[in-house]
């Protein structure tokens, strides 16, 4: 199981920051992906009516959920699939163990899928005995580290081509120690070589869904590197990990949103492999896996609908909200305690942990309102997150001093003329006894600035009190 | 009550949903029947030619590769000599698809050919298409008896044999054909859209072609004469 270090988000952003190995990685993250959605978009006109059209899709499905999902299961089982529904993370796992179990298992490939990372598969099957392989680079990466994805689309984002390869050499130590492999070629190409083996001799392959289709009962997964079709295809069963706000309801509707997912995600018109799977091997067929299944989980989502955090249903996890967010640039991902970081991670995770666990997430936000500016879905991320922040008020959450500070801010700001006086007599007290030096190098209740700088001491008047003169 | 049902009635009762059953259905029935096209990019509406030449531009641009051949009599020399050219061994694997068997084999004796699936001993994989997509260069496989999605993944070079009159602009166009041939709903057990040669950017966003899936990816073109 993940270990959830979210409501430690304070330390762990401290420990990012202090982190030398790590702060190297991420000064990537927004030269790469920000100027390569931006020339994506630039080449296609409709980019921005395409993101309506998206955003239209998904709400339209969302209203019809419960209906799609079952014309989707329907046609699951006329192509000769099965479909298990799972409410919660322990399920899944139990379903995919029997899966596994049924079919005498020991080694499963996996694509890459998120939805494992939140149910915790990993750990739990090989707790059972049951080797889980990751064939994605990156996943493959941090599997070898024993670690976290800390982005969606990148999970080893946060990893130096020189950490690989220390890793490649203490764990592929049958290879010779005097191999070159200074040149990133060279480590993806021990990984095609090693990885090319677990894909032929695995007994079943996972991979997570981009979409499902409920008009045709297929999944879809979306890549770039080829792993997650050779996980899929040569195994002797396909295991699709999906959530139920995966839906789409026809492959008109799936086109459109295909057309803003790769752009957002990598600036790519099209990723290079987009697979559409439905069913086992049909009876004719040369290869495919001879068993085809697709667990739905729920895992609180359900209960989003209808809720003032809906919209976040509508995430086809491209990753666009991260990498142009100044918070995630300065932390990277795995400060943010649990699976999924930056502005996505901040209104999902409370969601479905808890605001009671994650309620720093969606404090940990400059409001720059990036993420929703560049959102394929158009989910008003800042929005919902103040929606958290009230959630987080009205539970008492905060601590005290903080909580006294804003309902005394707020007895101010309801009496306007009660404010300007105070914050009149406030100022002039404070520029009058910092006037010597002309800053405080500590304050009463603002150590929380005066710890990392001087706070300059007013000089003449208020800005409200400027503001009346210049209007006069 | 089962998974299933504990879900799907969490759904509706979020929803609150219980009132309008008749015309929610209604809905979605409609939506599955005449599904609605969207917006489709100016792009690849075009003369069909030219969606032909854009096709050609758009894979080129992903690192694919691109002949163009007048017809099917010239496609195994094409194929051949892709193959010198780039010092592959004169040997590849596909499947029993028609097309490809009716080509001109015997020009080209030199050129063995194994008719199956791929097991990962083979360097070249040959595939023949659905359809290609103009819009973004896509080259769109199906799997069938006749055509084995281990060709178009193990091997280290794909190449795929995509008809000039197969090219269309758009996905909704292609989406349209799949539906003419199988009929609305049904689908083969797997359609590949393949977009250039196999990736990875997961080093240091550090981007290189030949992650598990093909090194090389050449598409011929091939003109009905």
């Amino acid at each position: 199981m993940v270990e959830i270090t979210s409501p430690r988000f304070k330390a762990n952003a401290r420990e990012a920051l202090a982190d030398k190995d790590l702060q190297r990685a991420l000064t990537k993250v927004p030269s790469g992906f920000i100027a390569k959605r931006a020339k994506a978009r630039e080449k296609l006109p409709e980019f921005d009516a395409l993101r309506d059209r998206a955003r239209d899709i998904k709400n339209h499905t969302l209203a019809h959920l419960d209906l799609y999902l079952e014309r989707f299961e329907a046609k699951v089982k006329e192509n000769g699939g099965h479909v298990h529904w799972a409410a919660d993370a322990a399920e899944a796992r139990e379903i995919v163990l029997k899966i596994c179990r049924d079919l005498d298992a020991r080694t499963v490939t996996k694509g890459k899928t998120m939805i494992s990372e939140e149910i915790g598969l990993n750990d739990y099957l090989e707790e059972q005995g049951i080797e889980p392989v990751e064939t994605d680079l990156g996943e493959y990466i941090i599997q070898l580290r024993k670690e976290h994805p800390s982005h969606i689309i990148a999970p080893a984002i946060h990893v130096n081509r020189d950490q690989v390869e220390a890793d490649f050499r203490r764990v592929h130590g049958h290879l010779p120690q005097d191999r070159d492999l200074t040149a990133p070629e060279t480590l993806l190409g021990e990984a095609r070589g090693i990885l090319r083996d677990r894909f032929l001799k695995a007994d079943v392959g996972i991979t997570g869904a981009n979409f499902l289709v409920a008009e045709t009962g297929t999944s879809i997964i979306v890549t770039n590197e080829g792993n997650g079709d050779l996980t899929q295809t040569l195994p002797k069963a396909h295991v699709v990990l999906a959530s139920i706000e995966k839906i789409t309801p026809t492959l008109q509707d799936v086109s459109q949103n295909l057309r803003v997912l790769a752009r957002s995600a990598t600036g790519q018109d099209m990723s290079v492999y987009t697979t559409f799977s439905t069913g086992p091997r049909r009876a004719d067929d040369p290869d495919g896996p001879g068993e085809y299944h697709v667990v739905l989980l729920d895992n609180g989502r359900s209960s989003m609908l209808g809720s003032e955090f809906e919209e976040m249903l509508r995430c086809i996890r491209c990753g666009a909200c991260m990498n142009h967010c100044p918070v995630y640039h300065t932390v990277g991902g795995h400060a943010y305690g649990w699976v999924y970081p930056g502005p996505m991670g901040a209104v999902l995770t409370p969601s479905l942990i808890g605001v009671d666990k994650a309620g720093h997430l969606p404090n940990a936000s400059t409001f720059c309102g990036r993420c929703e500016e560049v959102c394929p879905m158009r989910i008003p991320l800042p929005k919902m997150m103040r929606h958290w922040r009230e959630r987080e008020f009205e539970r008492h959450l905060q601590p005290a001093t903080q909580r006294w500070g804003i309902k005394g801010w707020a007895f101010f700001a309801r009496r306007p003329a009660l404010y300007r006086a105070a914050s009149g007599i406030a100022m002039r007290l404070l520029g009058a006894m910092g006037r010597k030096r002309g800053r405080f190098a500590s304050l009463p209740l603002a150590g929380g600035w005066t710890s990392h700088r001087d706070f300059p001491s007013p000089q003449g008047k208020t800005f409200q009190q400027q503001w009346a003169e210049r209007k006069r | 009550m089962s998974a299933r049902d504990t879900i799907l009635a969490t759904i509706r009762r979020s929803l609150k949903a219980e009132g309008d059953e008749a015309g929610r259905r209604q809905a979605v029935e409609a939506r599955l029947a005449a599904p609605p096209s969207g917006i489709v990019p100016k792009r690849g509406q075009l003369p069909h030619e030219e969606q032909v030449a854009l096709f050609a531009e758009m894979a080129t641009a992903v690192d694919a590769t691109v002949e163009r051949v007048a017809g099917p009599g010239q496609v195994t020399q094409a194929l051949s000599r892709f193959l010198r050219e780039r010092n592959l061994p004169q040997a590849v694997v596909r499947g029993t698809d028609p097309y490809l068997a009716g080509l001109d084999w015997e020009s080209v004796p030199h050129l063995r050919t194994k008719t199956g699936i791929a097991d990962g001993s083979e360097e070249v994989g040959l595939s023949h298409a659905f359809a290609g997509v103009a819009e973004s260069g896509t080259a769109v496989l199906l799997s069938g008896p006749e055509n084995p999605t281990t060709v178009n993944f193990l091997p280290e070079t794909h190449v795929i044999v995509v008809e000039a009159r197969d090219i269309v602009g758009d996905y909704e166009a292609m989406w349209s054909r799949l539906r003419d041939r199988f009929g609305r709903g049904t689908m083969p057990r797997t359609v590949n859209m393949v977009t250039g040669p196999s990736r990875s950017a997961d080093i240091e966003q550090t981007l290189l072609l030949g992650a598990h899936g093909p090194r090389r990816l050449h598409l011929i073109v091939v003109d009905t004469p």
